[in-house]
This record gives structure tokens, C-alpha cells and sequence, in this order.
């Protein structure tokens, strides 16, 4: 029992992180259809930044405010200008292509650059163990997951609660109209991308601690995101969330009880299964097919 | 120059290519063989991907997994003492059969979902030959994998099993160019264009779906088949996602949609990082950095800008034509 309330603790902070992740993978597929492959890079790279920082002597909490910054500039703006804003015209497929090129360059950068061995990085929520109801659960755990969740919170809240939130979701939705009743969309859409930069970077530093930083790293966890997005729903930002939550869990339950060997294929099972009976995902609204 | 001048110009630089694939590799050295070889058969994946992709508009990122799955059926049915014929054979029917069936959610879901949906089944194949040791011997691989006796002729030197590639290259092309002339190939691009349409002029959507998943996953077997006597040694790691990923560019860069996409996507796939080695490390990096440019330029790829130039250049023409026939028409009016 106890066993199991770790595990469910280990995977709700997990997922909470793949959630981060996917939210921004949806932001920018709803705002300028981009299908980004190099999602799991995005998030490697942050890490590697505030690493170099470091490196430089620069203590930890200003290496963690450049390392934002720096990714809002090369993963939000960058990305942006240089890769979507040329490709965006050609189509979803061609730009999906670029993502991946895109997503070789960066883990290849990274190797060359830093290091094709795993780095070790410093956690921001100390280690140890704490206390819930009589047992002992990963400090690590809780304060991941309770970061995550108030970054997906807050999100929420500027997404729903504020005129800047309603404009992005009207620029997002129909951008057509929205121009016409003056929302500004193209900074709208530039808005996304840096909230999506900004998300990366969170949860680059968030997961780094627990699984190392490495180049190769980016593969899974953008795997992840994407399932996440799509068994949540790939048109809903609150879709994204349970998907990710519910990846996470899954995943360290399957770890545990159906065998190590086997574990990454059980989110997969779980993809093809939704995607063939309900394509719009969990909490997904149907999107109308184009003839 | 005429009509005809041009076709017999087409040929004979046709036929001065494939004279070129087959009399200079003659005294390339060990490793230079090998890379040519490996070029042959990812041409052979990605002519596959092309059928699937380009002339069916079917997004795949399964093909990594097919050639794995060749590759994997000529191993363990050669180590076994079985000939290599019989392993196409069932790397063939196998390849076929799975892709058929990988072509059911492409009747339900299209585009990125296919992605997903074909992404997830490459990483279950992978997952599969990783661990199911009984079968593949998990990480430690395959090795000794025997190449086969042709004609009495043994191909274990590295030229000869050259030539091997290179003939199975060009069936597998004959038989390309023979299926897209045909009806079949048609219906293909019907689907591609107007799926709709194309239902209502009569095509069997349904079942030219699952026939282009089907025939290309079967190339991807073709393909497999050859990889594993070329490395002699296979083990999961080649076969993960990034193949997929790799074979999906290669078709993307050389052009989509066109025939001799995969043949040129492939050669910068394959030659290119050989070419680049001089800059060592960061040749990867320079090859992704070249395909986002390229796809910005052009995003139907290398052939597409050809294909550009030449309507470009066919549109002037008229033009000139038209300029010069202008003042006849005015006075005979």
C-alpha cells in the first residue's frame, strides 16, 4: 500500500511535468498549427543553458533567470521568427519535417557543445523525506508536483480569467474574427510561443534533477508530452493536463506492475487505443474534418 | 530542340548513370562499397515511404520499423541455414500483412493522428526486438549473418554483394515506376489530392489505403532483408524511431510525390554526412540546419525547385510564343 501511494506521488509529479510540457505543445498547435517534433529538445536544452551558466560562475538562482530567458529568446522568439513565420505558409507537414531536422540540430549542438555524457543538476526543491498521513514520501516528489501544478494553474487563470488570456484564445480560435473585433493576433500568437518557451524551460528545470541532464534525454520526454496532449485532447489546454497527469501515473504504475522491460509501451497502447475511439481525445472537443 | 532529341537525351543520360553505379565502384576500396550499398537499400525504404507518403498522402513514421522487421526475418532465417530468397519471401508477406493492418487508423484519423498512431507503433516494434530474446537476441544482437549464394555465385565479398543491392534496386524501381503508371498508382494520387472526390468518381478508398500502407511497409521489408547480410550484424539500436524519422526526411528533401525523390533524398542522407566528415562532429548539425533551410526555401523539397525552374521556364516559353504569333493573329483579324 505504501508501495503504491509512492508510486502514485512519483507519477502525478512526473505527469504533472509532462503536462507542463504538452499544455505548451497545444498552445502552439492551436495558435499557428505547428506539430512541434523538437518539443522534447525545447525542453532538454533550458538545462543545459543554466549548466553552462553555472559553469561560468554565476550562481544557481540568476543561472535558472537566464536560462529562462535565454530559452524565451531562442525557443520562443527565435523559433519563431526563423522557423514558423517562413514555414507556416507551406503547410502543417513540411513544418512538422522542420521541427524534427530542428530537433537533431539542437541534441547535436548539445553534444558537441557540452558533453555526450549525462551531467548531474542541482535540484531546487531539497531532498529528504517528509512526513503525509504517517508514511514517507519524496520531498522531491511534493515540491515538483506542487510547482507544476501552480504554473498550470496559473496558466489556467491567465488563460480564463484575464482580457489578455480571452484575446489569445480568440486569436487562437478564429483568427479571422478576431482581427476584425481588434485582437491583436500576431502578437498573440508571438504571446504563445513565448508562454511555450517559458514552459519548456519550467520543466527543463524541474525533471533535469531526477533523470540527469543528457542530449538524448529530449526523445522520451517529448514523446511523452505528445501522448499526453493527444490522450487528453489535442484542442484543450485542460485536456492536456489530465493527459499528462494520467501518462505519469500510468507510466510508474505499468513500471511497477507489468514489467520494466514493457513500460513504455503501455502509454503507446494506450495512444493507439484512444486516437482509433476517440480521436479528439479525453476531454477533446471533435475538430471537423477538412475535405 | 525536338520532342524527340530530348527523350533520347533522357535515356542516354539514363543509361550513363546506371553505367556509372555499375563500372566505377569497381575498384572503390572496402568502405566505399559499403556506403553505395547501404545507399541502394535506404533508397529501396524510402521509394516504400514515397509510395505511402508522397503518392498516397499517408503521414508514416512506421518505416524504421518495417526495414526492422526485414531485417530481423532475413537474420534469423539465414543464421538458421534458410537462403535468403525464402527470407524476402516472408519479409515481403509479413511487411504487407502488418502494414495493411497499420492502415485501419489511417481510415479513421488523418495527418498528425496518423503520425502519433505510426509512432507508436514504431516504438512498440522497437520494444519488441528489444527484449523479446528468444527471438532476437535482445541487445546482444545478431551476428554472423550469412550473404547468400546467387546463381552458384557466392556475393561475400563486398562488390558482388554490391551488385546484389543494386540489382534488388532496380527491380524494386521498375516495378515503382510500373505501379504508379498503372491504374493503381492513380487511384493513389486521386486519394492524395481529394480523398472525396476521388470516393465519389468510384475509388475504393478504403482499400487503396490500406493497399498504399501495405505496399510501401512492403518495401520497407525489401529493404530490411538487404540490410542485414550488408552489416552482416543487427542489433535494435539502428531500428528505433530516428529511422523512421531519417526515412521520412530522406523522402521529404529529395521531393515527395516525385519519382526519383528518394534515390537523391537518400544520397544526401547516406553521402552527404561522408562528405561532410571533414568538419567532423558538427556534421549532423550542418545536415539539419541544410534540411530546414532547404524546406524553407522549397518545402517540396530538391526536385520541387527543378520542378519550379523547368514550369517557370515552359510558362516564359509560351509566353515568347505567344509575343511572336501576337501581330499574325491582329492582321489576320
Amino acid at each position: 500500500m505504501s508501495n503504491l501511494l509512492d508510486l502514485l506521488v512519483a507519477g502525478l509529479a512526473t505527469g504533472a511535468i509532462y503536462a507542463i510540457v504538452a499544455v505548451g505543445f497545444t498552445l502552439l498547435w492551436q495558435t499557428s498549427q505547428t506539430i512541434n517534433f523538437a518539443q522534447g529538445e525545447f525542453v532538454m536544452l533550458p538545462a543545459f543553458l543554466m549548466l553552462a551558466a553555472m559553469h561560468a560562475g554565476v550562481p544557481f538562482w540568476l543561472a535558472i533567470i537566464f536560462g529562462i530567458l535565454l530559452s524565451m529568446l531562442l525557443l520562443g522568439l527565435g523559433f519563431k521568427m526563423l522557423l514558423v513565420d517562413p514555414m507556416l505558409r507551406h503547410g502543417v507537414l513540411p513544418l512538422a519535417i522542420a521541427t524534427m531536422a530542428l530537433a537533431i540540430g539542437i541534441k547535436e549542438a548539445v553534444k558537441q557543445f557540452f558533453s555526450a555524457e549525462a551531467s548531474p543538476f542541482p535540484s531546487i526543491v531539497p531532498a529528504g523525506d517528509i512526513s503525509v498521513f504517517g508514511r514517507l514520501v519524496s520531498l522531491q516528489s511534493l515540491g515538483v508536483l506542487a510547482l507544476a501544478i501552480s504554473a498550470v494553474v496559473a496558466l489556467t487563470l491567465l488563460l480564463n480569467r484575464t482580457s489578455l488570456g480571452h484575446q489569445m484564445q480568440a486569436a487562437a480560435q478564429n483568427p479571422t474574427v478576431a482581427r476584425i473585433i481588434g485582437v491583436p493576433v500576431e502578437r498573440m500568437i508571438l504571446l504563445t510561443f513565448l508562454i511555450n518557451a517559458f514552459l519548456v524551460a519550467l520543466a527543463s528545470l524541474l525533471i533535469t534533477p531526477i533523470y540527469l541532464a543528457k542530449f538524448s534525454s529530449g526523445e522520451v520526454l517529448g514523446q511523452a508530452a505528445f501522448i499526453a496532449a493527444i490522450v487528453g485532447g489535442f484542442n484543450q489546454v485542460r485536456g492536456a493536463i489530465a493527459g499528462g497527469l494520467l501518462i505519469g501515473v500510468v507510466d510508474n504504475l505499468a513500471a511497477a506492475y507489468v514489467s520494466t522491460q514493457y513500460r513504455a509501451a503501455v502509454p503507446m497502447l494506450l495512444l493507439i487505443v484512444i486516437i482509433l475511439f476517440r480521436p479528439q481525445g479525453l476531454l477533446g472537443r471533435p475538430e471537423e474534418r477538412t475535405v | 530542340m525536338s520532342a524527340a532529341t530530348k527523350k533520347y537525351l533522357r535515356i542516354a543520360f539514363g543509361l550513363a548513370v546506371i553505367a556509372a553505379l555499375i563500372f566505377v565502384p569497381m575498384n572503390f576500396n572496402r568502405y566505399g562499397l559499403f556506403i553505395l550499398s547501404q545507399w541502394a537499400v535506404m533508397t529501396i525504404a524510402a521509394m516504400g515511404l514515397n509510395l505511402t507518403l508522397g503518392y498516397a498522402g499517408q503521414v508514416s513514421l512506421a518505416q524504421g520499423a518495417f526495414v526492422g522487421i526485414g531485417a530481423y526475418t532475413a537474420a534469423i532465417m539465414t543464421t538458421q541455414g534458410l537462403p535468403l530468397i525464402g527470407a524476402l519471401g516472408v519479409s515481403i508477406v509479413l511487411c504487407f500483412a502488418i502494414g495493411w493492418l497499420l492502415g485501419y487508423p489511417a481510415l479513421r484519423v488523418q495527418h498528425h493522428y496518423l503520425a502519433f498512431v505510426t509512432l507508436a507503433f514504431s516504438t512498440l516494434a522497437f520494444l519488441v526486438f528489444r527484449n523479446e530474446d528468444w527471438l532476437t537476441k535482445g541487445i546482444y544482437g545478431i551476428s554472423n549473418i550469412p550473404r547468400p549464394h546467387l546463381f552458384g555465385f557466392a556475393t561475400n565479398k563486398p562488390l558482388p554483394f554490391y551488385y546484389v543491392c543494386l540489382g534488388s534496386l532496380g527491380i524494386v524501381s521498375l516495378a515503382v515506376w510500373w505501379l504508379i503508371r498503372s491504374p493503381w498508382g492513380r487511384a493513389f494520387v486521386a486519394l492524395r489530392e481529394n480523398p472525396i472526390r476521388a470516393l465519389s468518381l468510384g475509388i475504393d478508398t478504403r482499400r487503396y489505403t490500406l493497399m498504399a500502407f501495405a505496399i510501401g511497409s512492403a518495401l520497407g521489408g525489401v529493404a530490411g532483408t538487404l540490410y542485414a547480410p550488408l552489416t552482416q550484424y543487427i542489433d535494435p539500436v539502428p531500428f528505433n524511431l530516428s529511422l523512421s524519422l531519417d526515412l521520412l526526411m530522406m523522402v521529404i528533401v529529395g521531393g515527395s510525390g516525385f519519382y526519383f525523390g528518394p534515390f537523391l533524398g537518400a544520397m544526401i542522407a547516406v553521402l552527404l554526412p561522408e562528405w561532410l566528415r571533414f568538419t567532423q562532429g558538427y556534421y549532423l548539425m550542418l545536415y539539419a540546419l541544410a534540411v530546414i533551410l532547404l524546406l524553407i526555401y522549397s518545402p517540396t523539397g530538391i526536385l520541387g525547385i527543378l520542378d519550379r525552374y523547368l514550369t517557370e521556364r515552359r510558362t516564359k516559353a509560351a509566353s515568347a510564343l505567344r509575343e511572336v504569333a501576337k501581330p499574325k493573329l491582329e492582321t489576320a483579324a
